[in-house]
């Protein structure tokens, strides 16, 4: 009897040693039917995004008045970014504080459209606030003015971020 | 950066996280890649796709694609584009992707990349054969950072597809790399099993089972190679021999459980009973769930008795028997919970899903089921993918219904807008109209004056700048001079040689001050040029202006009303597909609990079965030492 039970839990030790599938496979045919169907309905729905994407860029921001403004850090910041604030023409326009996942995404190399809206044709101006802490554990505020102009076109502004240093915010603003 | 590979009937084979992070360009110029990539980099992948995915077409749909900004990257965006699918578990669309990279006239450095990913994919989707085609495809230079991961795919398919011997050649290659080092060497181990060569695994999996090192996973792979060899020699009987590597497994590490167990029964095997105690001691009092460790309740009272101590076995095997009732309540408990739907509720609460260690979370909540006993179940291939698809659903969904709720604020917007315009337009039209036609005979006259100067600059004709006075004067000489002729007056005549003496005045003046006149008619034209141009950009403003009006509410209805059809059967597909996904889920999980509950039930019975026994024993063993004199 004994010598049965030791059996026993042997086989069931040296089962659960080899495998750990067994009781948890999931019905195959049914289950790659379903992942086949999931994939498509993303699919539809990332076409439904896009297409409703475009409906309201085209409804909320004509590309006569359209300004974007995009953010990114230069290259090998690592800077701690706690958040950025975009004035036009005096009018604040988005203050953005970023969490721990978003700052990692910046300094990956992504580049964040921090604001879309719509100016007049003609000459703007775009103040670039930035509230971060330093390697020196300091905390710091830098920010700095641009002039730009807005043609018939959407406007793109892309704002690059560096630790201020000697003699300088950190802020950059280039046309694209 | 060191990974530690999914483990699947006791190999390591890369399958789920298998990507690398997205490409990103030293210096990108196109904002909206690197606004995929932002989202990319936040695990938000349908949004990166979402936004690289239009970008790619308005790339492709581009007449001079090289002006373009996305030009520089769009091989990386393309590539990306595939990444990304296959992070969103897309794979059908992101082999397509990949697959066009692949025939693309590309760098080698890329299409290996590609090529790589692509068998990636083959190979999570068990499609091995596919997967070594694509693997061919790897030829001329390899990027650096994926050389060892080419190869120890090429060896995780071999073993996959039961090609051990070929999987060794190149497994021992790997042996020494430094990102695969401790797994290469345990699958290494595995190969030689599986080909046959018992002494070479045992060797091999002595060696991995001895690395120096201090990474977790590679601890985990360490305890897992000394784990398997005892194993492999407790099968062959060789218990001595097993016991060692059983002890080399570090008691707090994964496989801790395992080896106590497996140590306690090797001792057993060699009738070294007070041996096997130690292990179960410690093991029994460990966490009542785990199989080993209600295993070991069972097998430590049995090991008291081989040792005559009926007594305490009987104590032992009382305790057993409590914690396995109170464990069937617990996954009858949980049964019933899943049948009633919380498993997939709390499933989807965004709070836990939020955690990284939402499963650990998942069992704090009230009124879920016990997720202890699916911990193994959660951790397979196959319910992980029904599980992500069940998240992706009801992630799906929410953003359908958000949508949903903004197709009313559209129409009402183009209403209100359709509304403020119309009554309006008729009146700018009309206006418009009047300024229309001015403009264009403006525009006209301007035309034919810069003829006229141009004209001038070939054939010079003085008189087109004569002064309106002096027209008028040439004009009155001209009438005076017939009136003269038909009064029958010479060209000798006093009033004839007058009026040519008047008329080489007037002709004297146009011939000297022709090129001062011609000037100042450049100049005046210039300037009419400016004003031109002024008026023509107020009348572009205007015309963008007045069709800007029109485009703000005119050619919204069709498709917003098509979205709205489009998203409802969304919805409608989506609902279908989680009840479905969900149900599976639930059958499975139900499946997993009884097959727990069937095992503690028989654990059960033979504790209540050894307990009357030990109590026996212990009856009689006190008669017997009461009975002697």
């Amino acid at each position: 009897m004994l010598g049965f039970r030791c059996t026993a839990l042997l086989i069931l030790s040296a089962i659960g040693l080899a495998s750990t599938a067994g009781a948890q496979d999931i019905s195959g045919a049914e289950m790659k039917s379903l992942d086949g169907q999931v994939q498509e309905i993303k699919s539809d729905v990332l076409n439904i995004a896009s297409e409703l994407g475009n409906l309201e860029e085209r409804l909320l921001y004509p590309s006569g008045t359209q300004l974007a403004i995009f953010v990114a850090m230069a290259d090998d910041e690592d800077f701690r970014l706690d958040a950025v604030k975009l004035e036009i023409n005096g009018e604040l326009a988005t203050h953005h504080i970023y969490s721990f996942n978003e700052l990692e995404a910046l300094q990956k190399g992504g580049v964040q459209r921090a604001y879309t809206g719509n100016v007049m044709t003609g000459d703007h101006e775009l103040r670039v606030t930035v509230i971060g802490k330093l390697d020196n554990g300091k905390d710091f505020t830098a920010s700095n003015s641009f002039a730009f102009s807005k043609g018939v076109k959407p406007k793109t502004l892309g704002v690059t971020l560096a630790e201020p240093g000697l003699g300088s915010d950190g802020i950059q603003l280039g046309v694209w | 950066m060191r990974r530690a590979p999914v483990s699947v009937l006791g190999l390591l084979l890369l399958s789920a996280g298998l990507a690398t992070s997205p490409s990103h360009s030293e210096t990108l110029k196109d904002l909206y890649f690197g606004e995929a990539l932002y989202y990319a980099h936040q695990g938000l992948y349908f949004e990166a796709l979402e936004r690289l995915d239009t970008e790619v077409k308005q790339h492709d749909a581009v007449d001079e694609p090289q002006l373009d900004t996305l030009y520089q990257h769009i091989e990386d965006a393309e590539f990306s584009l595939g990444d990304f699918e296959l992070r969103y578990r897309m794979h059908h669309r992101a082999g397509r992707a990949i697959k066009a990279v692949l025939e693309a006239a590309v760098d080698d450095v890329i299409r290996n990349d590609a090529a790589y990913r692509l068998a990636r994919i083959h190979f999570q989707k068990g499609q091995l054969a596919e997967a070594l085609q694509a693997l061919d495809r790897v030829e001329g230079k390899v990027p650096e950072s994926i050389e060892d991961d080419i190869e120890f795919l090429r060896a995780n398919v071999y073993l996959a597809e039961e090609r051990p011997e070929v999987a060794i050649d190149v497994l021992e290659k790997l042996r020494d790399s430094d990102e695969f080092g401790g797994f290469a060497g345990y699958n290494l181990g595995i190969a030689y099993l599986q080909a046959g060569r018992r002494q070479e695994a045992l060797e091999q999996l002595d060696r991995a089972g001895r690395i120096e090192t201090d990474d977790p996973a590679e601890l985990a792979i360490r305890d897992k190679a000394n784990l398997v060899l005892g194993s492999v020699l407790l099968d062959t009987e060789d218990y001595a021999e097993a016991i060692p590597y059983f002890n080399r497994v570090r008691l707090d590490g994964p496989f801790s459980n395992q080896a106590l167990l497996s140590s306690g029964w090797a001792n057993m095997s060699l009738d070294r009973i007070e041996r096997a105690v130690v292990p179960w001691n410690i093991l029994a009092s460990r966490e009542v769930t785990d199989g080993a460790a209600q295993e070991a309740r069972l097998a430590l009272p049995y090991a008291y008795g081989r040792l005559n101590v009926h007594g305490r076995a009987a104590i032992h095997y009382g305790q057993a028997l409590d914690a396995y009732t109170g464990e069937i309540d617990k996954l009858n408990e949980s049964i019933d919970s899943i049948r009633d739907g919380k498993f997939l509720e709390a499933l989807v609460r965004e709070e836990i899903r939020k955690d990284k260690d939402w499963v650990i979370r998942l069992r704090a909540l009230p009124e879920s089921p016990e997720t202890y006993y699916l911990m193994e179940l959660l951790a397979s291939h196959d319910f992980q993918t029904g599980l992500q698809n069940y998240l992706d659903l009801a992630d799906l969904r929410r953003k359908v219904v958000e949508w949903e709720a903004s197709f009313d604020a559209y129409d009402e917007m183009v209403e209100i807008r359709h509304d403020h315009y119309e009554p309006l337009l008729p009146d700018v039209d009309a206006e418009f109209r009047e300024l229309d036609s001015r403009m264009r005979l403006r525009v006209e006259q301007h035309k034919m004056l810069i003829k006229r100067r141009d004209d001038l600059l070939t054939t010079p004709r003085p008189e087109f700048l004569a002064t309106p006075e002096e027209q008028r004067m040439l004009a009155r000489l001209e009438a005076l001079e017939t009136q003269l002729v038909r009064g029958g007056a010479t060209q000798d005549s006093p009033d004839m040689q007058r009026l040519v003496r008047l008329k080489g005045v007037l002709v004297w003046r146009l011939e000297t001050e022709y090129h001062a006149r011609l000037t100042e008619f450049d100049q005046n034209l210039q300037k009419l040029d400016e004003a031109m141009a002024v008026a023509q950009a107020q009348y572009d403003q205007y015309v963008r202006v007045r069709q800007a009006a029109t485009h703000s509410y005119v050619g919204y209805t069709r498709p917003i009303n098509r979205l709205r059809v489009h998203a409802a059967n969304a919805i409608q597909t989506i609902d279908r597909l989680m009840a479905r996904q969900g149900r599976l889920l639930e059958t499975v999980a139900i499946d997993e609990l009884i097959a727990r509950r069937s095992r503690l039930e028989n654990y059960g019975d033979k504790a209540r079965f050894a307990l009357a026994d030990s109590y026996d024993r212990a009856t009689q063993a006190q008669a017997r030492t009461e009975a002697q004199p």
